[in-house]
């Protein structure tokens, strides 16, 4: 059952907000101090992902934070509302030199998508990643203690 | 905290100092600040990081992005970055072999690879 639901306009000044949120429970919840800095990074990837999605297919949709406390575990799911397929993994991540998409509202939301989620699975051991017709959802946990 | 951006030269190089958070909402500033120096002339750049205090995906685009722009002119970016919750970022990416990460200043000023 989730702990904390928060649901936000798909605007980048939120992502910041979130992340403390995500943190701030995440302590309470009894995560390891050591651990926060890799929540709120992980958080902030998945956050920004579902912001840039939404504001470029269903700008009126929030964004929804769900973070969720177990005795064991805490887990933390972002979801957006843009159904669409997983990215393509065998493409190169966005840091091909050759490409100019470094722009925040930059074109290649697939390229942006790969590297966020090569960020999330290089910090979170447990992660999983649902495409479903209403939308993504990003859930990752983190052991509690 | 916000980003903060100042800059100031160094011999030929344009030291770029930042500090704050570089995110989805921040990132566009610290982009535009790097588009201004190249567009400026200044093709040999470093970006002190020393005070920056998170650093997410975004931000590692606009420092790429930069990089690109100052390569087009033969020029250079250097990163200054001694924190290990931001140095992180970069070695699951990959990008500890795309940028020169220094130590100090003094040192990226220095070097000459």
């Amino acid at each position: 059952m989730p702990t904390v639901t928060v649901s936000f306009t798909p605007l980048p000044e939120h992502v910041r907000t979130a992340r403390f949120i995500a943190a701030s429970v995440a302590r309470r919840a009894g995560v390891a101090d050591d651990v926060l800095d890799e929540i709120k990074l992980a958080v902030s990837e998945a956050c920004s992902l579902a912001v840039r999605f939404n504001l470029a297919h269903a700008p009126s949709a929030p964004v929804e934070l769900r973070l969720i406390e177990d005795p064991e575990s805490f887990s933390v799911e972002v979801a957006d509302s843009v159904g669409r397929a997983a990215p393509d993994a065998d493409r190169e991540l966005a840091f091909d030199l050759s490409t100019d998409d470094d722009r925040v509202d930059g074109v290649d939301l697939s390229g942006h998508e790969r590297l966020g989620l090569a960020v999330i699975s290089g910090l979170v051991d447990d992660v999983k990643v649902e495409y479903l017709e209403a939308g993504s959802v990003v859930t990752m946990t983190w052991p509690i203690g | 905290m916000d980003l903060s951006l100042s800059t100031r030269a160094e011999g030929e190089h344009t030291v770029v100092v930042v500090g704050g958070e570089i995110d989805v909402y921040t990132a566009p500033k610290l982009r535009e600040q790097l588009i201004d120096l190249v567009s400026a002339g200044s093709y040999h750049i470093i970006v002190d990081m020393e005070n920056v205090e998170f650093l997410d995906s975004t931000g590692l685009g606009v420092l790429v992005g930069g990089l690109k722009r100052v390569r087009a002119h033969d020029g250079s970016l250097r990163l200054v970055c001694t924190q290990e919750r931001i140095l992180k970022i970069f070695r699951i990416t990959g990008l500890t072999k795309v940028f020169p990460i220094h130590g100090s200043v003094d040192e990226a000023v220095a070097a000459t690879d």
